[in-house]
């Protein structure tokens, strides 16, 4: 048996934590779970880069691998310890993750990324640069869709009409900025 | 006197009416991108940031300055009008501003952190004109292993201010700092964890980290709330201006803020949020008057204290910047790319080398509280208007303003891509709750520490015990460690999270 079940309040309140014993060990906490295992992936994969492919040194001669080797092994160490108090420290609300936002996620990282595209054009797929108004367009149209329950399709053709004008006046009528307006098949 | 001639030299510089307009137009940009909903001033300078580069020095640091105080009235317009904190030194700010604001008086409370901060400004820029030369001097006697201890202080107390788990916030600092280092190592000239991409062989940008863990983290969280969880309160606001029964609460408030956050301030290591939450944690312990509300219920110096003393707070945390060359925190870390872009290196050097541009830009605060209040006050109602933009007008109009931003800041696409990288992570950050706000701060002190470090055992011939054995790097990092000990013990960490929980 477990001694002691008082549930630990915070996660770091180290007094109170009481160590699962023979009990099959449960996930205490769904976040810290997460975290201590992302920490622990990243830590991990600096701490390997930095021994296998950078020279080390010493503490008086520091090579370039031997500030990220040690922070990377700190951060595996600190991973490990989260990882651990989420196994044995009882949370509230057992710290649920909740869903996943897949559709705003999506929306807003999507339309970022249309913008850079179009605005730069991408040279692997034969993508000519089309400028900054054809980006706008794009990017306010995608990032709209995010909100499903307010998307209407003409409030968002003028919107992005607005921000695109109002981009081209500050960016660059005002300010000056070196980017592409027009697609580039327009250009003279 | 030397001070009254210094500031003159200052004044001289930064009070031209061409570098009035440059203040101006600032302020008026920071706060109008400051108080939209989500955007803090880091996202605020970010973004603004590429429109100086044009402009010479003085100019392009005094128009920063407006932006910087705008966008910090802006962020604290949103924490009272919507209970959206812009920052985290105003998320004090929303637990009574919003209680107020919910019995329709917005007013006073917007006034109220005008005022306060003004005042907390003024003081603030006194302060800093007088203790910068004493202080630059004690910086010569600086040697690296100090600079390391100074930092560690620094990354310490980001960590004493995280409201989550410790042991979380320490672990988002060393991803920061490892983050840091990617890109080409100084010394040895390989590109470090650049995966072979060329972009990445300069490092990764700070404007994409905080662009896209800020800006488009916070914007996906938001998204993903339902309606009514953002729905911005727009209740009949009643009276613009507080009455006379409300200065008198809040001028001792103001005053005790503005003292607090003045000393606090100078600590490296987001010195405007510890003194606002200090600031709080005091007034909760002023006894309540026979006609005040509790505090936590709208009482108007839960606003005007902890607003002072972010900004005392703001001012003095130049004088780090400005006499040691490191920044406390993430604007200051902004300010510090935006004087390198125009060829300046912060230090205890720039007050010798430029004395106009020193002057110049500690007048120039004064001048950015002055204009904020002048612009802020008559516009408090408009300020409330514009919060009325519907949220599905809103969002887009930010994606687009960080996708601008960030491209503009190198005029790359790759920057594009990274940002989206780094919004995924900061919404991955969210949902684990690890904060990212000491993650920007390791981020920024990454390359410098690794090199203070370095420099420091090379001297001492690998012997770390130079840490302790050098007076100053050791008092400095006794510091470090009772902060370290204050946040462990309970009886402080029950009265961190008072601050934080509110019924």
């Amino acid at each position: 048996m477990a001694q002691g079940s008082q549930a630990g309040g915070g996660l770091e309140d180290n007094a109170r934590l009481t160590v699962a014993g023979d009990r099959v060990v449960s996930i205490k906490s769904e976040k810290d779970f997460a975290s201590g295992l992302m920490f622990i992936t990243i830590g991990g994969g600096f701490a390997w880069a930095s021994a296998s492919s950078y020279t080390i040194g010493s503490a008086s001669q520091m090579g370039p691998g031997y500030f990220p080797l040690v922070l990377g092994l700190v951060l595996l160490m600190l991973g490990g310890l989260i990882l651990f108090f989420s196994l044995v420290v009882e949370t509230p609300d057992g710290g649920k993750i909740g869903s996943i936002a897949w559709r705003p996620l999506l929306c807003i990282l999507g339309a970022n990324l249309a913008f850079g595209a179009l605005l730069g054009g991408v040279e692997g797929i034969g993508l000519p640069s089309m400028g900054l108004v054809v980006a706008i367009v794009a990017l306010t149209v995608i990032s709209a869709m995010a909100d499903e329950t307010a998307f209407h399709l003409r409030r968002v053709l003028v919107l992005s009409t607005i921000l695109a004008a109002g981009s081209y006046g500050i960016f660059i009528a005002l300010l000056g900025l070196q980017m592409p307006v027009w697609p580039a098949f327009l250009a003279v | 006197m030397d001070l009254l001639a210094n500031l003159a030299t200052g004044f001289g510089v930064a009070a031209t009416p061409i570098n009035l307009l440059y203040a101006l137009v600032g302020c008026l940009l920071g706060t109008l991108i400051g108080v939209l909903p989500g955007i803090g001033p880091v996202a605020t300078i970010a973004m603004l940031l590429p429109a100086t580069y044009a402009l010479p020095p003085v100019s392009a640091l005094i128009m920063l300055a407006g932006i910087y105080y705008g966008a910090q009235y802006g962020g604290s317009t949103t924490a009272i009008l919507v209970n959206l904190p812009g920052e985290s030194s105003s998320v004090v700010t929303t637990i009574d501003g919003y209680q107020m604001a919910r019995q329709g008086r917005a007013g006073p409370a917007l006034a109220a952190a005008g005022l306060g901060s003004f005042f907390a400004g003024c003081v603030g820029t006194l302060l800093l004109a007088a203790f910068a030369g004493p202080l630059t001097e004690m910086a010569f006697a600086f040697g690296p292993a100090e600079y390391c201890a100074l930092m560690v202080l620094g990354l310490v107390g980001a960590v004493v201010l995280a409201s989550g788990s410790l042991l979380k916030a320490i672990a988002m600092i060393v991803l920061g700092l490892l983050l840091g280092l990617v890109g080409t190592d100084v010394n040895s000239g390989i590109a470090r964890f650049s995966m072979d991409i060329p972009e990445l062989a300069d490092g990764i940008g700070f404007v994409a980290v905080a662009m896209g863990v800020f800006g488009y983290g916070e914007i996906i969280t938001n998204l993903a709330k339902s309606g009514e969880d953002r729905e911005v309160f727009t209740a009949k606001v009643q009276g613009l201006m507080p009455t006379r029964e409300d200065f008198r609460q809040m001028m001792p408030a103001v005053l005790r803020g503005t003292a607090l956050g003045s000393v606090l301030g100078v600590l490296p290591g987001g010195g405007a949020v510890l003194a606002s939450f200090a600031a709080y944690t005091l007034e909760k312990k002023i006894k309540l008057k026979a006609s005040e509300v509790p505090l936590g219920q709208g009482n108007i110096r839960g606003v005007a204290s902890p607003e002072s003393a972010n900004n005392a707070g703001a001012q003095t945390s130049f004088i780090p910047l400005l006499t040691l060359g490191i920044p406390p925190n993430a604007v200051m870390a902004l300010m510090v790319g935006a004087m390198t872009i125009h060829n300046i290196q912060p230090g205890p050097q720039v007050m010798t080398v430029n004395p106009e541009l020193f002057w110049g830009l500690i007048a120039s605060m004064w001048i950015g509280n002055l204009m904020l209040i002048v612009l802020n006050l008559p516009m408090i109602g408009i300020w409330i208007k514009l919060l009325t933009v519907p949220y599905h007008y809103l969002f887009p109009a930010i994606v687009l303003f960080c996708a601008i931003g960030v491209y503009t800041t190198n005029n790359a696409t790759f920057d594009i891509a990274l940002v989206a990288a780094f919004g995924l992570a900061g919404y991955v950050f969210h949902k684990l709750g690890c904060e990212p706000a000491p993650l920007l701060l390791g981020f920024v002190l990454g390359p410098m520490m690794e090199e203070y470090l370095k420099r420091a055992l090379k001297l001492a011939r690998g012997d770390w015990s130079v840490f302790v054995t050098r007076p100053l790097s050791a008092a400095l990092l006794a510091v470090a460690l009772v902060l370290m000990v204050m946040v462990l013990l309970p009886a402080v960490k029950s009265k961190r999270e008072e601050a934080f929980v509110e019924d």
